[in-house]
């Protein structure tokens, strides 16, 4: 009996306490970021949720960038959408070409009638993420590009200067070698870096159509141009001689460069927080080589990262509290902290003012690399990133290549066919089931 | 088993009649059935012949497409291969390990049970920790593991040499699965029947010989049952295993079935694609399944 009034007054209590929590609309955000990066998050949403009554963000880890997608996806097709979910900068295209699963960034902020333009953003960031008309589909939110990590002691044991150039870094190499040193450089995030990044930074086209901008039917890859099979030969000879080592997908071989077997390493700018924590020797931060043979270059670095997006199939009365939340995220407080605190660049030109205004980059010239390689110079039609299906696939596929070349199991002539072959045909098959023009 | 009652005659003691109370106490059994399984089989049957985006927005149906490109990728092919070869070699290694390490220990006179408690350690690993454990014993340039080989004169870097990642996925399956086989020869071996093993020794097999011509034939029905749970633990339970060691990679060197399938579902939402191969997978762990009764049911006497 007395179990049973104690169950009943628990019960009575949930049910009561139940309208009070009711009160705020509660929206759910899915994001990829953990460990220190899921706390900075969190600062966010609290920030967000004491700032007003009316609305309560609920921010859920929801594992990796693959993961979290994929959870998304999955809730979607069950009914049950998040209303915010973080999407890597490799998912754009899936989630720009499944329209009526997504409400554009630019259409909610004009229905809520918040001040929204795409000029307030960092043109590299913004232009990742845009659809034809300049129109933000979705909100850059955290965005990084590659540097050159480098080991001051080792380079200038040496008698070398951070390299500029990739003629530059094979000779660097070889003199580090020379003064004791087991590796050059490394590299982590190869098909990002190598293949995309490449292409972007020296100005060249990485798929016809823009890249994939103008359309999604037709594209096909243009990796067979002279200067990836160049740098692809470059970075096999290299590896033999020992200026260069691979160390693996994504940032596996980080740890090369922490225990100072190689002097160099190019990573995302966002490894920052994990190199400052690791790394027990002087080290600076300089921007991505270039290949000096192709006129123009350098050009300006892509954005990586990620940006949110806004699900359809949510229930109306959300959609104010999603537009604040989203609005309170581009403020340039906000941003400045979110900068400051994960080493991510900001993505609005008021997050960079304010960044600036309070001497962060003069205190942190290395934070202003990654800022300086994305606005190099105006991004030209194909250099305002990727817009390609089936990319994770894609990236496989060059990995694949890049691995047989270092290993001496194919020519770059014959890997660069190859990673074509395989992955128009991907483009194809995405074409066919994508929408049409947009 | 009585299995020769007529039916609705009832059992000593039994309360009630009718047709209805099976399939209550059944029910929850097939519940589970039903939704952990039969219905995701029929969902993966219909998703193999559609071609869709990933939200489930559109779709259209394409017929035996996904099965032709499956079957005819060069990939695929080369992922059957591996598994295949991948399969046999850490069964037969850890099978042979396995039971030499229970002959051994089972010979000991003294300190049985600490040399088994050791030899169970891997085993009470989920495979995800043991080759994390891996990964940082080989990291080149850091793990203790990678320093020896380089010592050796080894160039260690499994993350561009096909032969060296496989060679690391190889080490860790094994590792792991003798620590089961092993549990499982050595309760076999205790419960070996005291008067064979006697009068073998009587008629003067000893050593080797008895090990050959007495223990390893008892042994059979614990072998064959090992083969199978070895195999079935390879094509499907080795996935967390590989995506921390080597993510299938350099080159697709690591890449076996199942890697291949979460690839394709889970990082490339290529669904059609991904389901024709999981058809394929449970085709092959059917063939298993039925191969182990039929087998069993030959051998071993009931």
């Amino acid at each position: 009996m007395r179990r049973c009034v104690r169950a009943c007054l628990l019960m009575a209590a949930i049910v009561l306490a139940a309208p009070a929590h009711a009160a705020r609309v509660q929206i759910q955000f899915w994001h990829a970021m953990s460990g220190e990066l899921g706390v900075e998050v969190q600062h966010l949403v609290e920030g967000f949720n004491a700032s007003q009554d009316r609305y309560q963000v609920i921010a859920v880890n929801r594992g990796n960038y693959d993961q979290t997608m994929l959870a998304a996806i999955a809730a979607f097709r069950a009914g049950t959408p998040p209303d915010i979910v973080q999407v890597f900068d490799v998912g754009t295209a899936t989630m720009m070409s499944a329209r009526g699963a997504t409400l554009p960034v630019y259409a909610l902020m004009q229905q809520q009638k918040l001040p929204f333009a795409t000029n307030l953003f960092i043109p590299a960031a913004a232009s990742y993420y845009a659809d034809a008309q300049g129109r933000l589909l979705s909100l850059p939110f955290n965005a990084s590009t590659p540097v050159l990590y480098y080991n001051k002691a080792m380079l200038a044991r040496a008698g070398v200067a951070p390299p500029t150039s990739w003629a530059q870094m094979g000779a660097a190499g070889t003199r580090l070698l020379a003064a004791g040193a087991k590796c050059g450089f490394s590299t982590g995030w190869p098909e990002w870096i190598q293949f995309e990044q490449f292409a972007a930074w020296n100005g060249l086209p990485y798929a016809s159509g823009d890249n994939g901008y103008k359309t999604f039917q037709g594209v096909h890859l243009l990796l067979q141009a002279p200067a990836f099979e160049k740098h692809l030969g470059d970075l096999a000879a290299w590896s033999r001689s020992g200026v260069f080592r691979y160390g693996g997908p994504e940032s596996n071989a980080l740890p090369l460069f922490i225990n100072q077997t190689c002097a160099m390493y190019m990573d995302s700018s966002s490894s920052l927080a994990a190199i400052a924590g690791g790394a027990r020797f002087p080290w600076g931060i300089a921007p991505m080589p270039h290949a000096a043979s192709v006129p123009g270059a350098p050009q300006n670095s892509i954005t990586g990262g990620a940006s949110l997006w806004v699900m359809s199939r949510v229930p109306a009365d959300h959609l104010p509290g999603t537009a604040a939340f989203l609005h309170y995220l581009m403020s340039a407080p906000v941003q400045a902290q979110w900068a400051r605190a994960t080493g991510y660049v900001p993505v609005t030109r008021g997050g960079y003012d304010a960044l600036q205004a309070s001497g962060y980059y003069r205190q942190n010239p290395g934070a202003l690399v990654a800022v300086q390689e994305l606005s190099n110079k105006p991004p030209l039609p194909w250099t305002r990133g990727l817009r390609l299906g089936y990319l994770p696939q894609l990236r496989q596929i060059q990995r694949n290549a890049l691995e047989a070349v270092l290993a001496g199991k194919q020519t770059p002539q014959a890997a660069l066919k190859q990673v074509v072959q395989q992955g128009d045909a991907l483009l194809q098959r995405f074409g066919e089931t994508a929408g049409g023009e947009r | 088993m009585g299995g020769s009652r007529a039916a609705g005659e009832l059992l000593p003691g039994t309360w009630f009649r009718g047709r209805w109370l099976p399939w209550l106490l059944l029910a929850p059994q097939l519940v589970v059935i039903g939704v952990f399984f039969l219905w995701p089989t029929l969902r993966a049957l219909r998703d193999a012949f559609y071609q869709g985006d990933a939200f489930g927005l559109s779709e259209e149906f394409v017929g035996l497409r996904h099965f032709a490109h499956t079957l005819g990728s060069a990939e695929y092919g080369h992922a059957l291969l591996l598994t295949l070869a991948y399969a046999v070699l850490t069964s037969a290694l850890s099978l042979a390990g396995g039971f030499a390490l229970a002959v051994a220990v089972e010979g000991l006179r003294s300190g049985r049970t600490l040399f088994r408690t050791l030899f169970l350690w891997p085993y009470a690993l989920a495979p995800a920790i043991s080759a994390a454990l891996w990964v940082f014993l080989f990291r080149p340039q850091v793990g203790l593991g990678a320093g020896l080989l380089e010592h050796a004169g080894v160039h260690w870097n499994p993350a561009l040499q096909a032969g060296q990642a496989q060679a690391l996925v190889l080490a860790t399956t094994v590792w792991q699965l003798l620590a089961y086989n092993f549990l499982f020869y050595g309760a076999a071996l205790q419960s070996l029947p005291p008067s064979l093993l006697e009068a073998a020794a009587l008629d003067g097999a000893r050593g080797w010989r008895r090990v050959r011509d007495v223990i390893w034939p008892l042994l059979a029905p614990t072998t064959l049952f090992l083969v199978v749970t070895d195999l079935i633990f390879v094509l499907f339970d080795t996935f967390g295993l590989i995506d921390v060691l080597t993510q299938g990679g350099p080159d697709n060197a690591t890449e076996t079935l199942v890697y291949k399938l979460y690839e394709d579902a889970f990082r490339n939402f290529d669904q059609g694609a991904a389901a024709v191969q999981s058809l394929l997978l449970m085709l092959l762990v059917t063939v298993l399944g039925v191969l182990q009764l039929r087998l069993q049911r030959r051998r071993v006497p009931s």
